[in-house]
């Protein structure tokens, strides 16, 4: 029961509009730091670029999609309409005009520090208010799905809330509670400075302020992709869920331990006590329990698929999969990548390994492989499901649909397992350019020029799923019947409180960044000597 | 289960897996390594916290630095008036500085200028964050509004190209891309061909024994004033030639520069 299709077209479109002009950027960057292009005559442009890339990719085009795949979650699995359908395009508008109040700026070369700020380096104040504005956009998506649970739940006293919305809210509260770090280093730290209130900065603060945003944003990424593997893959494939609460689980252990352990992006960074690493780093550790929790469900789900086709042996069942279904197809690569991701994760989680890897390519190579192929696939196999019961027209090519997602899955190998490499070798990450001249340098040309074709593979297959999405919209239509998520094999009667509710969830994601968080934060924010000079970037010329 | 297994079962489990990580990374491992010297167990929690209980004896910056406050807007609009009075006060420095801030001699030309950078030196020769005997004694009588005055004035004036994209000569490598094996950024990126960060003056049509000067007086950190080492940085890690390469080529000189001694 889909009624604010409009609404999730527009999130939809605009975030995967972004998408395809962020890929043409990355594709550029890629190939001008490459040997098969000459030096950057002006390295500026490259960072203006980098900047521009990672402020869409990370923080609009998947808040985007948390947004509208929440909304399309909300209204189908609720079996209600939205409630608030004028806040929720409050909220879109909110993200469209400070997406542009971000990227004028930076287009401008007034702006060109990278997504992650980098203080001491300080650019135009419209970047940051822009980017102020996206979140407070977004934070309205987050009252909206908690009050539209809230309405329903008063409904429907006593009833499971449906896996689908339930982890859709505990994604929305993890976002929300995430985004706090970020936004205080821009209100309290970063905008006063840009706009010459104060001209000195913490700059050691400012970062770990950033990284409590920055590890747990990852699973506000990866929320949209597990409720895609839970809920859109077995019913895709004609299987069902394993467990509905073990699905619950992994998805509020996401909540708990995605806070506490931010800080292993800080491992380098002298301002933090080796302690307060270590333990981050151990938090780290348990977040293989929520991810092994649901590669273990996901498998089980897709074998009930395969033995309800008459898969039999202990694999030959893989083969009565349906693998010409590009949902089945998406699920794969997006394991497979995953698999890797997180394989290379445990090197940058360790205190010691990461050492390194610290500020290399590998870095670069690890968080594309785990967003752009893990995370992304899914969300391409979101649209592809959803697409028919937005237009109430069928995609028509299924074919062109399983090209795409091969060109991304190659695509991405081929781009991120070089950039492992190389870093492996040390080539740092972020420059603009190298000299593969050097004979320190000339060996990492190779794999250089390898992840130069993977990039543009990707381009291909990003072009590929927007021409899939546009002729969506012109087959004949014909009406989806209503959006539904995938049944558990044992229907859920009833849940225990906890796994229906979030208030211990919430409450210990909030102790454990208390626990974990505090004392590194008031200890630099009581010090008087932490503060350097700004450095203001694209001043008058 | 009932709720309270639930809540006490997880609440118990992240407290356990809390404590025991703080035990081994708070106490365990900072007592397992000699070389730290700690004297106890509270020594070891603090250490392991980052705490900065025995503030190394605060290294003295050998010379006197900056005081001087950048800001983004900082003199971004000048009016008629002001630009008018820093006129009349340049005529005491038009001797050294050129009667049109252009200098002919090797002290430094002034005409375009970006303001701030003008104004922060005008403050560091008066702090005595920068020294020079033949500059220093003419700050000692400018107020405020004459510092102000004097930079929004030379700011005012046309501005010598930087040959960066005027001339047919090829920019020398140390100045198109920096050197960035040892951390050197390209010259414009800081100085305006490419980027700007506020403070950084324009280089363009410098005197090529002035330029090459400062250089060398950065990496010997006899000048001293950058904000937070910027340029001395820059200058400890470039060579003898490339120094003479990019005071060349910002001078737009022919070369080769008049001898210093060494
Ligand atoms: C007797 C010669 C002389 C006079 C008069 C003089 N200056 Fe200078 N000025 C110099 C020299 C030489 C330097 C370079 C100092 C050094 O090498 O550190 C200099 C440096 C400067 C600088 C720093 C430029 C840069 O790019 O870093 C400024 C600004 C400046 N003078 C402004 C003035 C102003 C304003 C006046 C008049 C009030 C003035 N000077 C008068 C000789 C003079
Ligand atoms: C990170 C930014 C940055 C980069 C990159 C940089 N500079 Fe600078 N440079 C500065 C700043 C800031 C100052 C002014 C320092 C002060 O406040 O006195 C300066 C001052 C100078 C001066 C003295 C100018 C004068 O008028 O007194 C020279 C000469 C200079 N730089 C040359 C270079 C050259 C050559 C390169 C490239 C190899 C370079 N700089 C790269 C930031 C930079
Ligand atoms: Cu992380």
């Amino acid at each position: 029961m889909l009624t604010s299709r409009r609404l999730i077209i527009a999130h939809f479109w605009l975030a995967f509009g972004l998408f395809g002009l962020a890929l043409l950027l990355g594709a550029w960057q890629m190939l001008m730091r490459s040997p098969l292009s000459g030096w950057i005559e002006n390295p500026e442009w490259y960072y203006r670029s980098l900047t521009a890339h990672g402020t869409v990719m990370a923080y609009v085009f998947p808040t985007l999609i948390a947004m509208g795949f929440g909304y399309a979650i909300s209204e189908s699995a609720l079996e209600q309409p939205l409630i608030g359908r004028r806040w929720a395009w409050a909220g879109f508008w909110l993200v469209a005009v400070g997406s542009v109040t971000a990227v004028v700026p930076v287009a401008l070369g007034r702006a060109s520090v990278l997504y992650t700020f980098y203080p001491p380096l300080i650019g135009n104040g419209f970047y940051y208010v822009g980017i102020v504005l996206a979140v407070v956009g977004s934070w309205i998506w987050v009252a909206l799905m908690s009050i539209n649970l809230r309405i329903w739940k008063r409904a429907n006293p006593g009833k499971p809330v449906p896996l689908a919305m339930f982890a859709n809210v505990a994604g929305s509260y993890l976002w929300a509670w995430t985004a706090v770090g970020a936004a205080l280093e821009l209100l309290l730290q970063i905008i006063p400075v840009a706009f010459g209130l104060v001209s000195t900065i913490d700059a050691g603060l400012a970062r770990i302020f950033f990284s409590w945003t920055l590890h747990a944003i990852v699973y506000f990424w990866l929320f949209p992709t597990y409720i895609a593997y839970y809920t859109i893959v077995p019913r895709a494939i004609g299987g069902r869920v394993y467990s509905d609460a073990m699905s619950r689980i992994a998805f509020v252990l996401f909540l708990v331990v995605a806070m506490p352990i931010g800080i292993h992006h800080a491992f380098m960074d002298p301002e933090v006590g080796a302690g307060f690493k270590f333990v981050h780093s151990v938090f780290t550790a348990l977040v293989a329990l929520p991810t092994l929790l649901t590669v273990f469900t996901i498998c089980a789900s897709v074998e009930i698929a395969a033995r309800l086709r008459g898969g039999r042996g202990l694999f030959g069942w893989v083969t009565a999969l349906p693998w010409r279904n590009p949902i089945m197809l998406a699920l794969a690569f997006s394991f497979v990548m995953l698999g890797f991701g997180g394989a290379g994760g445990l090197i940058n989680m360790s205190y010691q390994l990461d050492t390194s890897i610290h500020n290399t390519q590998w870095i670069t190579g690890h968080f594309h492989l785990i967003f752009g192929g893990a995370i992304v696939i899914m969300y391409f196999a979101i649209a592809y499901d959803l697409w028919p019961h937005l237009t109430g027209r069928p995609l028509a090519s299924l074919g062109l649909m399983r090209l795409q997602l091969w060109l991304w899955f190659v695509g991405m190998i081929v781009t991120t397992f070089p950039w492992h490499w190389v870093g492996i070798l040390g080539m740092p990450r972020r420059m603009a350019f190298f000299d593969y001249g050097d004979p320190a340098l000339a060996p990492l040309a190779f794999s250089v020029v390898l992840s130069v074709l993977g990039g543009f593979i990707l381009v291909l297959s990003g072009l590929l799923f927007l021409v899939v999405l546009l002729r969506g919209h012109r087959t004949a239509p014909a009406e989806a019947g209503p959006y539904r998520f995938a049944e558990a094999l044992h229907p859920p009667v009833s849940v225990p409180a906890v796994l229906n509710g979030y208030g211990l969830w919430v409450g210990l994601m909030i102790a454990l960044t208390v626990s974990n968080y505090g004392y590194p934060i008031l200890q630099l924010a009581v010090r008087s000597d932490t503060a350097v000079q700004a450095v203001y970037v694209g001043g008058s010329r | 289960m009932k709720r309270d297994g639930w809540t006490s079962a997880s609440i118990g489990a992240t407290a356990i897996v809390f404590v025991v990580s703080a035990v081994v990374g708070f106490i365990l491992l900072p007592l397992a390594q000699p070389h730290l010297g700690l004297t106890g167990l509270w020594d070891a929690i603090c250490s392991a916290a980052g705490v900065v209980s025995r503030p190394s004896p605060a290294v003295e910056a050998p010379q006197k630095g900056t005081t001087v406050v950048m800001t983004p807007n900082m003199l971004a609009s000048a009016d008629a008036q002001s630009i008018g009075r820093g006129a009349t006060l340049a005529h005491q420095c038009a001797i050294c500085h050129g009667p049109a801030g252009i200098s002919r001699a090797d002290s430094p030309t002034l005409s375009g200028q970006f303001a701030p950078a003008i104004y922060k030196q005008l403050k560091d020769f008066k702090t005595g964050a920068r020294v020079n005997a033949v500059m220093s004694p003419f700050v000692v009588n400018l107020s405020e509004q004459d510092m102000v005055d004097i930079s929004v004035y030379y700011a005012y004036l046309p501005r010598l190209p930087s040959p960066w994209r005027t001339q047919d000569r090829p920019a020398p490598k140390i100045v198109a891309s920096g050197a960035p094996l040892r951390g050197i950024a390209p010259c414009g990126s800081c100085h305006g061909d490419l980027d700007h960060k506020v403070g950084s003056p324009w280089l363009g049509g410098q005197s090529a024994g002035y330029f090459r000067g400062q250089l060398r007086n950065f990496a010997s950190a006899d000048r001293h004033n950058d904000i937070n080492e910027q340029m001395r940085t820059i200058a400890r890690r470039m060579t003898p030639e490339e120094i003479d390469e990019a005071a060349l080529y910002y001078s737009g000189e022919a070369g080769p520069i008049q001898p210093l001694p060494r």
